[in-house]
């Protein structure tokens, strides 16, 4: 019986359980509100519609929290009960092993009771249908009981003159907020659960080992030195600036003062295109095309420059992934970051700054060095921060193009490893939650985003600043 | 300029100096174009790349034939239940094989050339095959057109990329003689010459790669080559048929041993060709077939699939989330601490780096309420949180365009704040929000990292059936064909983005339309 229970589709129960309740709640609260308004000759303070939105809100609310808790909470809830019954064989497995099981153990359960050859596996799963038939039994009869609850309280309500708009309408006002509050929780999650992991990491491996260390070698549990990592990231990045810099200021320039206005229409959206192609398509760009060409130019420098006499040894590593094409690559795909903030404040510096240059006699060129670009300075700061930001967190090209090898390196053509690389090597594939090779993934996530939370709390508050200073 | 009354301030030294001001002007202003022109041939050449390794990945080289559906191959112990008969692939490969060595009778003498003529079809090409005689198991017994994919390698190689044959035709053969000890001698046959200059232009005087002669149905190696005359080796056909015109040289530079496919299997191929067999279709199986470990099998519909499970579960969170969020910020919130916090926190969120959501769904979402790993579930919740900050920024400058006017008139006439809002506020403001959910799924369906570390990089074979099924997302799958090494996986990789892309453009296409029909200007 339980067994057959644990395999109800809870999904879709769920969502008609809160449908009924709703709708149901609604019928109820109406019904009776129309009923009191027919019956009594005085005015009703909120429309029949309130009275019915207040008792489903009424009905929803415990319901919702309940079912969302058993969302998040039963499959956990579920396996521990489980471990705790298994035999004791099982405690003594590594803990990676044991869930390993019973992921097999809840797939397998997923399409029905299991009958095989393997007794133990056979029985495990029997009991873990039971467990969740329990759990999910349980939970429908609490969500309903609770629903019908809130639904006989709030039906209690409903006179001539209790306010039901306004009690509705501050209900929906709190759920407004915390909607808007998920974004909070959202910062507080990645900061807890990157400060949890890397704390646990530091205990394994000391934080000055990881900040300082030189050597970086965590595919084998050996060396946690983050150093080049680091040195990579910032190469990269530097490349990318190098390409994204001049180019989007330029553009920037030219769109916003120079252009006519057919020609900034097109060049406009067609230089923000950059922006929306996916990262992964730059990172197959960088790899079939730029990597090959950065090679064969290294190449041929290499040979010209032990012809002329000048080396006796190839100068350049030429790897076939490298730094360069990599930077170049991400530099293109940074390059409407810089450009579109750039063009917004060099478009916000009033016009009357502009006249002034121009009736002194100063040419466009001059009145754009010495008057419009000193006054947007903070603000192209701010475009050129967030665009370094971008470049630091950016991961498709980087792993795609720029290789594995942990080195410092001064040679654009030879191959860097970055952290967004490195987190994504030690995170893919099979992960152990427990060694110090995913943590330290953890670890370098949490210098990552406190880095790029540096630049965009600057770039964001230069902005704001210059804001309300022309406005 | 020139001829200016006397004034004391256009002294030439001064109009020389006005001369190199506009000049400093000029250049300024060309490096303004310079930068765009830098920027905009970046992405010509970015689609240039891809769309044409994309397009030679629309059509696909199959072997075309007709096969008799014995029973005693197809369903060996008389089964004739769906799943029995799929899971006979060897039994379907057989027959296709068979047909393989009724056409090139040379190949079944011994082992090595059966095996060698085997691997112009993957064993696992048949499965579609299988599938369609399990869903119709009357058609066992009949004779049926069937086409399967030829070998990535043999596709490659009449797409002409890799490896690279030239072609020249010979024109008219002499005569063609056996001689005591076996070979053959084609003689007057002065059309070769071309074949040896052009040779020796390929390989750099050098004769390590090879040079096949196809005529009629027969397709020899040259073994030994002067200008009119060429000693040769029969790979298949007649003997006869080489004295057919035209004749063509297939000069191929690289070595037979540096190159994934034989002579004799390219000699097959050309046989094939030349007798309708082997054509190019329509690629229609890079859409309706599951990932694969052969490039020839591959198709994307898994991922496809996967993406658009993915895409719902962001949009059902993304999307109300972010507009109530919005409304809230922009209509309700007070002016005080805590809005002032949530506001700097969704700007700084919509700058944060992808990958840190993917290493927050990893530890959050699978390892603390242990949801399943890969699953679409998992992927759209991270993507919801990476696309919330881009839905409420826009969502929220949408609220800001509507008028306060509309505000006051529904206030005016009794109507409540949350009336006000939700009855006149939010219809008008719908169009600039529904923009912005569109931008922010674009956003979601293009982002690759964060679902790397949640686990939806492993292989999928099956098309996911619900969001917490095993799955794969589109441009996941590209990332992983970009890495496998074999060359038959560039071509598919560019088609697979050109499939993304397409997509995208139909969702930004949608944002312009909706722009140009409902905006409008206060």
């Amino acid at each position: 019986m339980l067994q057959q229970l644990g395999q109800l589709p809870m999904g879709w129960l769920l969502t008609a359980l809160l449908l009924f309740v709703v709708s149901a709640g609604f019928s109820i609260g109406r019904i009776r509100a129309e009923r009191y308004s027919l019956s009594s000759s005085g005015k009703f303070h909120s429309r029949p519609n309130y009275h019915g939105y207040y008792v489903a809100m009424w009905g929803l609310a415990p319901a919702l929290i309940l079912a969302l808790a058993y969302l998040l909470l039963a499959e956990p809830l579920a396996r521990d009960l489980l471990t705790r019954e298994l035999p004791a064989a099982f405690h003594r497995l590594p803990k990676a092993e044991l869930v390993s099981y019973l992921d097999a153990v809840s797939a397998v359960s997923a399409h029905g009771a299991y009958d095989g050859s393997d007794r133990v596996f056979t029985a495990v799963t029997h009991r873990y249908l039971e467990l969740s038939g329990s759990l999910k039994i349980t939970t429908l009869a609490m969500i309903l009981l609770s629903a019908v609850l809130g639904v006989m309280f709030a039906r209690s309500h409903v006179s001539p003159d209790f306010r039901a708009r306004q009690r509705v309408e501050s209900g929906a006002e709190l759920f407004l907020f915390l909607c808007a509050a998920i974004a909070i929780a959202t910062t507080v999650g990645i900061v807890a659960s990157l400060f949890y992991e890397s704390i646990r990491f530091f205990s394994q491996v000391p934080v000055t080992d990881f900040l300082f260390g030189t050597r970086w070698n965590a595919q084998t549990n050996a060396e946690f030195g983050a150093v080049p990592l680091f040195f990579g990231t910032f190469m990269i990045a530097l490349i990318a600036m190098f390409v994204a810099a001049p180019v989007g200021l330029f553009a920037a320039i030219y769109l916003s003062e120079y252009a006519s206005g057919k020609t900034r229409a097109y060049v406009k959206p067609l230089l923000e295109v950059l922006a929306g192609i996916p990262t992964v398509v730059y990172g197959f760009f960088a790899l079939l095309v730029v990597a090959p060409g950065v090679r064969s130019i290294a190449l041929w420098i290499n040979a010209t420059l032990i012809d002329v006499g000048l080396a006796n040894g190839p100068v350049f590593a030429a790897q076939p992934t490298s730094a360069l094409a990599a930077g170049l690559v991400m530099g293109i795909m940074v390059i409407p970051f810089v450009s579109s903030l750039s063009d917004d404040v060099i478009n916000a510096v009033p016009q009357t700054l502009r006249d002034a240059a121009f009736a002194m006699g100063a040419t466009k060129s001059e009145t754009i060095k010495q008057v419009i670009l000193p006054a947007a300075l903070p603000g192209i700061v701010a475009s050129l921060l967030l665009a370094v930001s971008r470049a630091i967190g950016e991961t498709m090209i980087v792993v795609m193009a720029a290789g594995q090898r942990a080195r410092i390196s001064f040679d654009p053509s030879t191959d860097l490893t970055t952290i967004t690389v490195q987190i994504v090597a030690l995170l893919t594939g099979e992960t152990e939650f427990d060694s110090p090779k995913t943590l330290s993934a953890f670890a370098l996530g949490l210098v990552l985003f406190l880095v790029t939370l540096c630049f965009n709390l600057i770039a964001l508050r230069v902005v704001q600043r210059y804001r309300e200073k022309y406005e | 300029m020139s001829k200016m009354p006397d004034s004391s301030l256009i002294t030439p030294k001064a109009l020389k100096h006005l001369k190199k001001r506009r000049a400093a002007d000029a250049r300024f202003r060309l490096y303004g174009i310079a930068a765009i022109v830098f920027a905009l041939s970046a992405l010509a050449l970015l689609v240039i790349a891809i769309g044409t390794r994309a397009y030679s990945a629309t059509t696909q080289y199959v072997y075309q034939t007709e096969v008799l559906l014995q029973a005693d191959l197809v369903a060996p112990e008389g089964e004739t239940s769906e799943a029995e008969i799929t899971r006979n692939i060897e039994g379907f490969y057989t027959l296709v094989r068979d047909k393989l060595f009724t056409e090139f009778p040379e190949a079944t003498q011994s082992q090595a050339t059966r095996q060698e003529l085997s691997e112009l079809v993957n064993r696992l090409a048949v499965l579609p095959l299988a599938e369609r005689v399990a869903a119709n198991p009357t058609l066992i017994g009949k004779s049926i057109k069937v086409r399967v994919p030829l070998s990535d390698d043999l596709d490659l190689y009449f797409k002409g990329s890799s490896p690279k044959d030239v072609t020249v035709r010979v024109g008219s053969a002499g005569k063609v003689q056996t001689d005591a000890e076996g070979s053959i001698n084609l003689t007057g046959t002065p059309g070769l010459s071309k074949v040896v200059s052009t040779r020796s232009l390929l390989e750099e005087g050098q004769t390590t790669g090879s040079v096949l002669l196809a005529g009629g149905d027969a397709v020899a190696r040259v073994e030994a080559l002067t200008a009119d005359a060429a000693r040769l080796t029969l790979l298949t056909g007649e003997l006869e048929d080489l004295t057919q015109t035209p004749l063509i040289a297939h000069i191929i530079p690289l070595p037979e041993a540096e190159r994934p496919i034989s002579d004799q299997q390219i000699a097959w191929a050309i046989a094939l060709k030349k007798a309708g067999n082997a054509r190019r279709v329509l690629h229609t199986s890079l859409l309706t077939h599951t990932d694969s470990t052969y490039p020839e099998l591959a198709g994307t519909l898994a991922a496809i699939v996967g993406s658009l499970l993915t895409m719902m579960v962001t949009a059902c969170v993304a999307i109300p989330m972010g507009i109530f969020a919005a409304v809230y910020l922009e209509e309700f919130a007070p002016r005080n601490r805590l809005t002032n916090l949530i506001e700097v926190n969704i700007n700084n969120l919509a700058a944060v780096p992808s990958i840190v959501f993917g290493l927050l769904g990893a530890s959050l979402l699978l390892g603390t309420f242990g949801l399943p790993r890969s699953a679409p579930i998992v992927g759209g919740l991270v993507l919801a949180l990476l696309i919330l900050p881009v839905v409420i920024i826009a969502s929220r400058a949408s609220l800001r365009s509507v008028p306060p006017s509309i505000r006051s008139g529904a206030l005016a006439v009794g109507a409540s704040r949350m009336q006000a809002v939700f009855h006149h506020v939010l219809p008008l403001a719908a169009p600039g929000m529904f923009t912005g959910a569109i931008l922010g799924m674009a956003r979601a369906l293009g982002e690759t990292a964060p679902l790397l570390l949640i686990g939806m990089v492993a292989f999928v074979a099956e098309v996911p059936n619900s969001a917490t099924d095993e799955a794969t997302a589109l441009p996941v799958l590209i990332y992983s064909w970009a890495s496998n090494a074999e060359r038959a996986w560039e071509p598919m990789t560019a088609a697979a983005i050109v499939i993304l892309l397409s997509l995208l453009v139909i969702m930004n296409v949608v944002v312009v339309f909706l722009r140009r029909r409902f905006e409008r200007r206060w």
